[in-house]
């Protein structure tokens, strides 16, 4: 008797959807703010992030390696996390974000070097945000004529030349041409979702209790749970509709490029989608009217914006701001759509940033389950 | 209570709720008779509303107990918001709702069997089918009250609880009203309802009078009437108020 009803979920459901097709300036403008913030988030803010996770891959044993490693340290722009020697490892730490450089130093490279053969020093970077990794690749080149100058002496002064005695080829991974739209713009999915989703909820509650309906629903045999599920579900569909605009926009307008697979796109946006909702509902069963409701919601959505990576590289952040970014869903969300949209990730690739958001959602849920009252007390 | 042999279909004692150290309802005892209409009046902010609300589950009593349609007021809420109809003081349906979304909504809720006939008969009873289709938000007051009815009652409850459900409502509409309660009791459902207004207290089988939280004064019209040494049940419920004063002060 007291168990989940799907009839009486499906009521409310039908019911909030009613009245969300009626409500049409509500409507215009869940798809009307996609487009405008999509239009008017033309640039990207520039800042410089230091310490970005490097791996080296070094098959040579010489000395000019290790003072090219330590030169590259010294400019504070690289934090050597791993070393090793097998590229592909240093290919994966790439791909699934763990590594934001990597250096492959080819074999034999002291001793081509002392040959005079300006060998190659292979960068690879992942340059889906450009503004985290601009002033690094700058540092780099700057560093290359420099790093060998103590050990070039005596007899190897002669290679002190003026282009350094190897050459650095750096590789812009999924964003080759380092354009700041191709960060901005998935980003923005995130963003929009957050702010609509987080805001809709929020008001659909309140304005139960702000109009009075609230006390007849609540006479009502209707169970917290299906009322939570049956008010989300419309706006899951909202969302979807909203993903089709942005996406359609990003596409047509932006030229973003579609590297991963869409239907995995559309199942960790699923997941995203509905940890939004549920901090939405949590603030609706605590705001009193819905003037509240929506100061709850900027209160959430301004340190999503600001502490997710969205706003400024993830890695320029200082450590207390990385902590409270890596709990929001959004911070999870943009890598996960960078991640699909921009590197081509796969499922297994995004499982380290899908618990987090799955954690978050099952707290908020269970938190707006206990404060949703069934009496007026 | 005058028949013994009825059913009862409320019955409770020493219901007491608290607001801030205020006892807004204060050791309330009250029994109904199954199909009878029992008039529930007093004075605005006498614990009219927090009475009605106890008894249906809405809200949880600091202390005393009960049963409602013999299932346990406090343990058996869910169960007694099944059996029960109950209009709310404000208008509680959806104004950005249609007539019959509105009773949609509610039949759904309710796990109605056969929802359409059920809504079908509702709009045809209420003489609101031909306008099915207009938004509640649009509708007169006498309107929205008898929709509000209507919603109440479409899962054919035992036992009806209506908070002021005529304020404001012209007296052709109130007397159509009167009409409604007295045919459903007489089939067998207990009403129990506020009011303000004398006339519809007379129409009642029997009346509780409340204030300041507390009972003052129960039985038929005639049996309060006599008990207060009054001339009418105007006169004897200014007097029963005015003997708590005098206590107060």
């Amino acid at each position: 008797m007291s168990r989940f009803s799907l009839a009486r979920m499906w009521a409310v459901f039908i019911k909030e959807f009613q009245q969300m097709m009626r409500d049409r300036l509500t409507f215009a403008m869940a798809v009307g703010i996609p487009v405008l913030q999509l239009i008017l988030f033309g640039y990207a803010i520039n800042t410089d992030p230091k310490g970005l996770p490097t791996a080296i891959v070094s098959t040579d044993s010489g000395p000019l390696s290790r003072s090219i490693v330590a030169a590259l340290q010294n400019t504070g722009y690289f934090r050597v996390d791993h070393t090793g020697t097998s590229e592909a490892e240093g290919d994966a730490l790439i791909e699934n974000g763990k590594a934001q450089f990597l250096i492959v130093i080819p074999p034999d490279f002291s001793r081509s070097v002392v040959r005079g053969e300006r060998p190659a020093l292979l960068v690879s970077v992942d340059a889906t945000d450009p503004s985290a990794s601009g002033n690094a690749i700058a540092a780099l080149n700057a560093v290359a004529g420099q790093a060998l100058r103590q050990d070039l002496q005596g007899p190897l002064r002669s290679l002190q030349t003026a282009p350094a005695p190897y050459e650095v080829r750096i590789h812009r991974r999924y964003n080759p041409e380092g354009l700041s739209r191709y960060n901005i713009v998935p980003g923005l999915i995130g963003t929009i979702l957050t702010m609509t989703m987080v805001m809709l909820t929020g008001l659909a509650m309140t304005r139960e209790r702000e109009r009075g309906t609230m006390e007849n629903l609540l006479a009502t045999p209707v169970r917290p749970s299906e009322v939570m599920v049956g008010k989300i579900l419309p706006y899951v569909v909202m969302g979807y509709i909203q993903l089709a605009v942005i996406l359609l926009a990003a596409f047509a307008l932006f030229q973003v490029p579609m590297e991963g697979s869409m239907p995995l796109l559309m199942a960790m946006i699923g997941v995203f989608i509905i940890a939004n909702l549920a901090v939405g509902f949590t603030f609706s069963t605590v705001a009193r009217n819905q003037l509240q409701a929506m100061q709850m919601t900027f209160f959430f959505f301004l340190p999503s914006m600001l502490l997710s990576g969205f706003m400024f590289p993830f890695r320029a952040m200082p450590e207390w701001a990385q902590r409270v970014g890596e709990v929001l869903p959004l911070t999870h969300f943009l890598r996960i759509v960078r991640g699909i949209l921009l590197k081509g990730n796969a499922a297994p690739q995004l499982l380290g940033e899908l618990w987090p958001m799955l954690a978050f959602m099952t707290v908020v849920s269970v938190v707006a389950l206990k404060r949703y009252r069934q009496t007026l007390d | 209570m005058s028949d013994s042999s009825a059913t009862l279909a409320i019955d409770v004692t020493g219901l007491s709720k608290h607001y801030g150290g205020r006892a807004v309802v204060d050791n309330v005892d009250l029994q109904v008779g199954t199909g009878r209409i029992c008039g529930f009046l007093g004075p605005n902010g006498s614990g009219k509303t927090t009475s009605i609300r106890m008894l249906c589950g809405l809200l949880t009593p600091d202390s005393g107990s009960g049963t409602c349609l013999g299932l346990d007021i406090i343990t058996e809420a869910p169960a007694i918001k099944r059996q029960v109809g109950y209009m709310t003081q404000k208008f509680g349906l959806y104004d950005d709702l249609s007539i019959r979304e509105n009773l949609d909504f509610i039949a759904r809720l309710f796990e109605m069997p056969n929802r359409k006939q059920a809504v079908d008969a509702a709009l045809e009873q209420l003489g609101l089918a031909t306008r099915q289709k207009q938004l509640a938000g649009s509708l007169s007051g006498g309107w929205k009250q008898r929709l509000a009815l209507a919603a109440c009652m479409i899962h054919q409850p035992r036992l009806l609880l209506l908070d002021e459900p005529t304020a404001g409502v012209d007296p052709k509409a109130r007397r159509d009203f009167w009409d409604q309660i007295h045919r459903l009791a007489d089939e067998g459902m207990t009403v129990l309802v506020s009011t303000h207004y004398m006339d519809e207290a007379e129409r009642c089988h029997e009346l509780v009078y409340i204030a300041y939280g507390k009972v003052l004064a129960k039985g038929t019209a005639a049996q309060i009437v006599a008990q207060a040494g009054a001339t009418d049940l105007e006169d004897a419920f200014v007097r029963l108020v005015g003997r708590v004063q005098d206590n107060f002060t």
